[in-house]
């Protein structure tokens, strides 16, 4: 569905200034994925999707959208994939419904199918009662799922969502979720399997809606897999071994060491009880630690297993915490993002 | 809440869309142009007040300048025998002027929005995002220059009703032109969104002037009326003068009409090229 194949972008920024905004990113998106691209502010990652959504041309290397080269054909390339941007799609002015058709008379249907395509979606997306609203009487969430629909209209074979929920709150993210994950199903029940790739800051969301997870940092691929692979391979679980007495933590250290699936042990300060061991598999290294310290004479007040977040995979990766450099930066970051990259001349 | 219930089923449609989109491009062109200009034209028609506001300042100058006009120089013959048939034909080029060359605000406000970008990312025509936009124009200048001559009928206000047709005709050619050039100015400082209306009030003032829309050019200064002839408002404006008279086919109607289309022309241009221009 998407093949990229060294895609660079490089942006002028002042007169002698240039940003490698992204260095080379080769990815391939088999149909049917549902891909979170996850980094920090600036880490290249919306520059990657508006290059595959036709908005930038990639400054060198190639990319293949839904089975058509983004440079050639970008009028293919955007006949066949919903965009859902940072923004809000639909324009300010209009009413709710005429957009919709309005999106589907701009992908070749006629009035009548346009217009029941977008009685359709209204009905599916809970706006049905907004349907003669203008568009800036909606509520944030109500707008977020018109821009869902409206990338839905051609029931497109690929969906990009570029920070989908940002600004939205919890609530609101649950129920977005829970309409795109459910029109996905319905689509695969249909026998058309509908592909998502979205970028995203939140690590819960990529941690709990994509099935696969693209690290980008530097404009660059830094790690790819499942959520839970990437947990255990890069991170690993943490295991809190709580002593009796802070004399014993030496001696449980030493032997959290030996232990299987041990990758590093540490112990924060001088006067603490707490051991803690980074483990490949902390469920299982338990039973082993617990068996250990008993055989050796050491008595545990306690056990605590954390199973690691994406932050922690991303620390694990960089040295830089996710979440720092973009959740305590909170909303504006968002925005600073998309309006430096636009900001920025671009290289002829 | 009815997802339980909701099923989508797939648009009949979805499958025949790309073949549909591929179509010749000039077809696609003009299929895009009347969606662009409906949906432009919505907002207007279900709020007609709202070209109410565009009104404000050229009926101030037929409230608050007209009289001074009269005052100073009524009496002397440098405006011919009506005041009113020379004062509010150039009210109608003006009020087309503010109108249109502000026009590219509204884009600029869907560029800012996201909803720019989102049409930029479905196949349609890009020249026709600007064209459907620039020929909207012609709505709001029919509109508020037909109310314009309206308002002063009851002031004793006599025009040829044939040439203020032509008038409206030629305005809102000259308002497509105008407007192209503003949505280009808007596509140009798009990353500097304040230079819009620094540059549109620095553009405005000089044409305007140099029209000899507010006084007559005749009483100014020789290099004035010489720059005056680079000026296309000031063909529009004198082309408006003889229509409003009742000479309708005149060398200067003439002028008129053929500053107005290669005004269309040239913003129409600029304005596609920068449209095309605008995605990277």
């Amino acid at each position: 569905m998407i093949r990229t194949r060294g895609l660079t972008k490089d942006f002028a920024v002042g007169r002698n200034e240039t940003v490698h905004a992204v260095r080379g990113i080769t990815l391939d998106v088999e149909p049917g994925e549902l891909v979170a691209v996850l980094g920090p502010n600036g880490g290249g990652k919306t520059t990657t999707l508006r290059m595959l959504t036709t908005l930038l041309a990639p400054t060198s290397g190639t990319a293949q959208v839904a089975g058509h080269d983004v440079v050639t054909h970008p009028e293919r390339v955007r006949a066949a994939i919903g965009y859902v941007g940072q923004g809000s799609g639909a324009g300010t002015y209009q009413q709710v419904r005429d957009e919709l058709v309005m999106q589907g008379r701009v992908h070749g249907m006629d009035r009548r199918a346009a217009g029941r395509r977008a009685d359709e979606l209204l009905e599916a997306l809970d706006l049905a009662p907004q349907a003669r609203r203008k568009v800036e009487s909606l509520s944030g969430g109500q707008r977020r799922r018109l821009d869902v629909a409206i990338g839905l209209v051609q029931a497109p074979p690929l969906l990009f969502l570029d920070e989908p929920s940002t600004g939205l709150d919890p609530h609101n993210r649950a129920n977005l979720w829970e309409h795109v994950l459910r029109m996905r199903a319905d689509a695969a029940a249909a026998g058309r399997p509908m592909t998502i790739v979205l970028t995203t800051h939140y690590l819960d969301e990529a941690d709990t809606m994509a099935e696969r997870v693209v690290v980008v940092d530097h404009g660059q691929v830094i790690a790819d897999d499942t959520a839970d692979a990437l947990k255990s391979d890069l991170a690993g679980d943490r295991v809190l071994l709580r002593a009796v007495s802070p004399g014993q933590v030496p001696a449980l250290a030493a032997l959290a060491e030996r232990a299987h699936g041990t990758r590093s042990v540490s112990v924060d300060d001088a006067g603490t009880d707490v051991v803690t061991v980074r483990s490949a598999d902390g469920a299982r290294a338990v039973p082993e630690l617990v068996r250990a310290a008993d055989a050796a004479g050491l008595v545990l007040a306690g056990v605590q297993v954390v199973r690691p977040t994406l932050d922690d995979v991303f620390l694990a990766l960089t040295g830089r915490s996710l979440r720092e450099t973009a959740i305590d930066a909170g909303a504006p970051e968002s925005s600073t993002e998309s309006s430096t990259e636009t900001t920025e001349k671009e290289v002829a | 809440m009815s997802h339980a219930t909701t099923t989508i089923t797939p648009p009949a449609t979805a499958a025949p869309t790309t073949t549909a989109v591929a179509g010749p491009p000039a077809t696609r062109f003009g299929r895009d142009t009347g969606l662009v200009l409906v949906r432009e034209l919505r907002p207007v028609v279900r709020d007609p007040f709202s070209l109410v506001f565009g009104l404000v300042q050229p009926l101030f100058f037929l409230a608050l300048f007209g009289p001074l006009l009269v005052g100073s120089l009524g009496g002397t013959d440098v405006l011919g025998g009506d005041v009113w048939l020379w004062f509010v034909p150039a009210i109608l080029v003006m009020t087309t002027l503010f109108g249109t060359s502000g026009t590219g605000a509204n884009l600029q406000i869907e560029i800012t929005s996201g909803s720019h970008e989102r049409m930029l990312v479905t196949p349609m025509s890009r020249s026709a995002m600007l064209v459907g936009r620039a020929l909207k124009e012609v709505v709001p200048v029919a509109a508020q220059g037909l109310v314009v001559v309206l308002v002063m009928l009851p002031f004793g206000m006599r025009p040829n009703p044939v040439g203020v047709l032509l008038t409206l005709g030629q305005l809102a050619v000259l308002g497509v032109g105008v407007g192209a050039f503003s949505y280009a100015l808007a596509l140009a400082v798009r990353q500097q969104e304040w230079m819009f209306w620094a540059v549109q009030q620095t553009v405005l003032f000089p044409l305007m002037l140099l029209s000899g829309m507010l006084l007559p050019l005749e009483t100014g200064p020789a290099w004035m009326r010489a720059v005056s002839y680079a000026d296309p408002l000031r063909y529009v404006v004198d082309a408006a003068r003889e229509l409003f008279a009742g000479d309708l086919a005149s060398a200067t109607v003439w002028r008129g009409w053929l500053a107005a289309v290669l005004t269309a022309a040239a913003g129409l241009a600029v304005g596609v090229r920068a449209m095309r221009r605008s995605v990277g």
